[in-house]
């Protein structure tokens, strides 16, 4: 990690240059979104995006590894096997030790990689119980979002901003909307994905949260955000023409915000009244 | 052992086919092979074309080039998809293939040659439909099929209305056709007509790869075939196997495509493993170290290759045992791959290496496709799959395999063959130069995709955040860097076809043992009348 940290600041410097140069203003990495010259994953805002993002950091480490000592091989054959330092060459083809060690070690280190994967792969999909259930409909190319009666029964679409006036001070251009999805800080979200048309994916980096979005199909994730602020992701599914158009932000306040927004967003958008799915979802 | 071959074809150079017959009516394997090299050459040409559009799109935020982001994905569609099926399939199998199985096994000609040349035709048939493609309408008011070379529904169907992925479809059909039949040639050839001696344990490895290759496309290609068909009658007929309001589900075609795609990726790079061996072996004058080793690994990645699809669908919903299972099984490949990784760098251990430009290009494969390798691995793993999945950092790894890894190899393979081929020789210093361009290009091409990928950067965007921008424009640099490299080969091949350096039946000394090298380069037009004996290779 420390290591990282350094790779960072060394990033950080080159990123005010080049933000300087061309003119960007927010040159820092914010969580929640890219910045320029990044070279990891964006900063995690859930414990288990932070365990995936450390589970990469170990296999970053490992496979580093076999790189440079794959690499150090082929450096020594060039520099001691090349044919003016050694004209005669020899005749082994066969070294049965060698070739047990070289099956058997990548298969320790193989299971050295599955048995954390296996254990973040069942945090992933065995979610915890529920605090908030927000269904996500996948349109081309918007997003909808319904919240089910619990939480005041209302539904809203959320374009993304196409005019650069519009935006925001904070919101990145391709990346700000018009209608945030909004969820308390510190509570398990639970959101059912689908779509209306073809396929698309639900995608939050730092949340390390992605599931397609097909129709026919009421698709799960979870996440619990551990901090405010505003995150964002994109589609990641080829969708068609306004693949890259159609962005998911997600605000993350506290309980009181939260209370707030819901009582405001109960007056401003349409009722979900008589939705039969998202009863079914809510009884869950 | 095949000394006697040359006089007794002496008499066959005097009444060689016209054009229009040799080349047209072709029943020779090495002609349609020569056909198969510069049709894949042509392809890849108008591929990489796309390839360059995408990178100056890309090369800032916004849109430059391309009016709106569906006609930059019908190219990402056909980059994808004549690079695949219409450059690295042929130019591997069917260039390479035809080339030098047979006569690597001593046999005369392929066990069908008629069938060799339905083969190439109907390649050449789909690529005409695959171009025409390109210029009918598509998704409402837009030319072009726009929807990614997995073709995925409801996209494929409800998402582009008009008839340009029908003919898409019917080019796949043909391409799909034409290597069914390529590959029940190969596989008889290789079980039935290998000179006498020639065991199957006695066979040449790039042998080994092509058999493994070819029950590959034997056995998925069916599978792709069924499932754009089902797409076709989907588009078409009113059916409904991928559209839930009919009680069809669109994840279906995903797991029948990617159970005909995930063989497919390794029927791209095991011939290229298969041609590998012979050149680092040639080249460091010892026979390939481990050579069962190496055969069984290939089989056991064909057979593994299988039962692995759906790590390419980790975020579609499936269950925790599904995710887990295929975690496992994906990571199992990394075994084999690995034993034919050290197996080469042990072979050019102790070795008296010659760096020619093929080797160099056979050393830097080793180099990247490791680097590829370990990026798999890590993308095997469901957990962080689910952050990369669909992000560059996927593009960069396939392009590490492919592009730095097939790719190379094709070139690695052009070098190593150049004056068996044509007869003539390519001075060593172009294809050392076309080799450190493309490795510096290649690099800074796809490196960066890693870091876009791990900032968060999605696939098949026309534009993007402005925070992307740094390593964009890095990567376009470096595509323009690797397509210069292009004209350096071009202008070598030129060259030497100019300059006329006549090639000695074998340039590469005492290192080059496969049967080949002992015939005249070029070889006579049929070679073999008289059947070499295999007595021992060394192995």
């Amino acid at each position: 990690m420390r290591i990282e940290n350094g790779r960072r600041s060394v990033t950080a410097l080159s990123t005010a240059a080049v933000a300087l140069v061309l003119g960007i203003s927010e040159a820092w990495a914010a969580a929640g979104r890219p910045s320029p010259w990044e070279t990891g994953m964006q900063e995690m805002v859930t414990e288990l995006g932070q365990s995936v993002s450390n589970f990469h950091t170990y296999l970053v480490w490992l496979i580093a590894a076999i790189c440079l000592f794959v690499l150090a091989l082929l450096l020594v054959i060039i520099a001691r096997f090349n044919e003016r330092k050694n004209p005669v060459p020899s005749k082994t083809t066969h070294n049965t030790l060698l070739e047990v060690a070289w099956t058997i070690i990548p298969v320790l280190i193989l299971v050295a990689i599955a048995i954390p994967s296996f254990r973040l792969l069942r945090q992933q999909l065995v979610p915890p119980p529920a605090d908030v259930v927000v269904k996500v409909t996948g349109y081309s190319w918007y997003w909808g979002y319904e919240y089910p009666a619990d939480q005041g029964g209302f539904k809203f679409d959320s374009n993304m901003i196409t005019e650069a006036s519009a935006l925001k001070p904070d919101q990145p251009r391709l990346l700000g909307v018009d209608n945030a999805m909004v969820v308390p800080v510190g509570k398990v979200v639970r959101v059912q994905v689908t779509s209306a048309d073809v396929i698309h994916a639900f995608a939050l980096p730092s949340f390390a949260v992605k599931i397609d979005a097909i129709p026919g199909r009421l698709n799960e994730t979870w996440f619990k955000a551990e901090k405010e602020g505003v995150y964002y992701g994109q589609c990641s599914e080829l969708c068609g023409n306004g693949h890259p158009y159609m962005p998911i932000e997600i605000r993350v306040v506290s309980e009181q915000q939260y209370a707030a927004w819901l009582a405001e967003a109960k007056q401003r958008y349409a009722s979900t009244e008589g939705s039969a799915p998202l009863k079914f979802a809510t009884a869950q | 052992m095949a000394n006697a071959a040359d006089a007794a074809h002496a008499d066959h150079h005097d009444h060689l086919p016209g054009f229009w017959r040799r080349w047209f009516y072709s029943t020779n394997h090495k002609d349609i092979g020569t056909l198969y090299l510069i049709f894949g050459f042509t392809a890849g040409i108008i591929g990489g074309i796309l390839s360059i559009a995408m990178r100056l799109e890309l090369q800032e935020p916004g849109l430059q080039f391309f009016s709106n982001p569906q006609v930059f994905n019908v190219f990402v569609t056909g980059h994808g998809l004549i690079m695949v099926f219409f450059m690295v399939m042929p130019t591997l199998i069917g260039g390479f293939g035809n080339w030098f199985i047979p006569i690597m096994i001593g046999a005369p000609d392929m066990a069908f040659p008629r069938m060799n040349n339905i083969s190439f035709w109907l390649t050449v048939a789909a690529f005409g439909l695959m171009l025409l493609s390109l210029f009918v309408e598509g998704a409402p008011g837009s030319l072009g099929f726009g929807g990614g070379w997995t073709v995925y529904p409801p996209l494929s169907t409800v998402g582009h209305p008009g008839p340009a992925l029908d003919f898409g479809i019917l080019a796949l059909h043909l391409a799909g056709a034409a290597s069914i039949l390529g590959a029940i040639n190969f596989i008889t050839t290789i079980l039935n007509m290998r000179a006498p001696g020639m065991t199957l344990h006695k066979m040449p490895l790039f042998a080994w790869a092509m058999l493994v290759t070819a029950f590959l496309l034997l056995l998925s290609l069916p599978v792709l075939a069924g499932a754009i068909t089902m797409l076709l009658t989907d588009r078409n007929f009113g059916t409904t196997f991928f559209d839930p309001a009919g009680g069809g589900d669109p994840v279906l075609y995903q797991h029948l495509f990617w159970f005909f795609g995930h063989p497919e990726v390794y029927i791209m790079i095991l011939p290229a493993f298969g041609i590998v061996s012979h050149i680092i072996s040639t080249f460091s004058k010892k026979p390939i170290f481990g050579y069962l080793g190496m055969a069984y690994a290939m089989v056991a990645i064909g057979v593994v290759g299988f039962v692995v699809w759906a790590h390419h669908m980790y975020t579609v919903g499936l269950s925790l045992q599904t995710q887990a299972y295929f975690v496992f099984a994906t990571m199992v490949i990394a075994v084999p791959t690995g034993v034919k990784i050290f197996s080469w760098i042990a072979t050019m251990w102790g070795g008296s290496i010659r760096f020619t430009a093929a080797m160099q290009w056979a050393v830097g494969f080793v180099f990247l496709f490791t680097v590829g390798g370990v990026t798999g691995v890590v993308l095997a793993n469901a957990p962080v799959d689910r952050y990369m999945h669909d992000t560059y950092y996927v593009v960069a790894h396939f392009h590490y395999v492919l592009s730095l890894g097939a790719v190379f190899v094709i070139f690695a393979g052009i070098y190593y063959w150049f004056p068996k081929i044509t007869g003539y020789v390519m001075p060593e210093w172009i294809g050392k130069l076309h080799f450190w361009i493309a490795f510096i290009g290649a690099n800074v091409l796809f490196f960066p995709m890693h870091f876009l990928g791990l900032s968060g950067m999605p696939r098949r965007y026309a534009d993007y955040p402005d925070a992307f921008a740094g390593w964009n424009l890095v990567s376009s640099i470096g595509s323009y860097i690797f397509f210069v490299g292009l004209f350096v080969f071009i202008g070598g091949v030129i060259y030497a076809f100019v300059r006329k350096e006549k090639a000695a039946g074998n340039p590469w000394g005492e290192g080059a043992t496969t049967l080949e090298w002992t015939l005249s380069s070029p070889p006579p037009f049929h070679q073999f009348e008289t059947l070499p004996r295999i007595v021992d290779t060394g192995h």
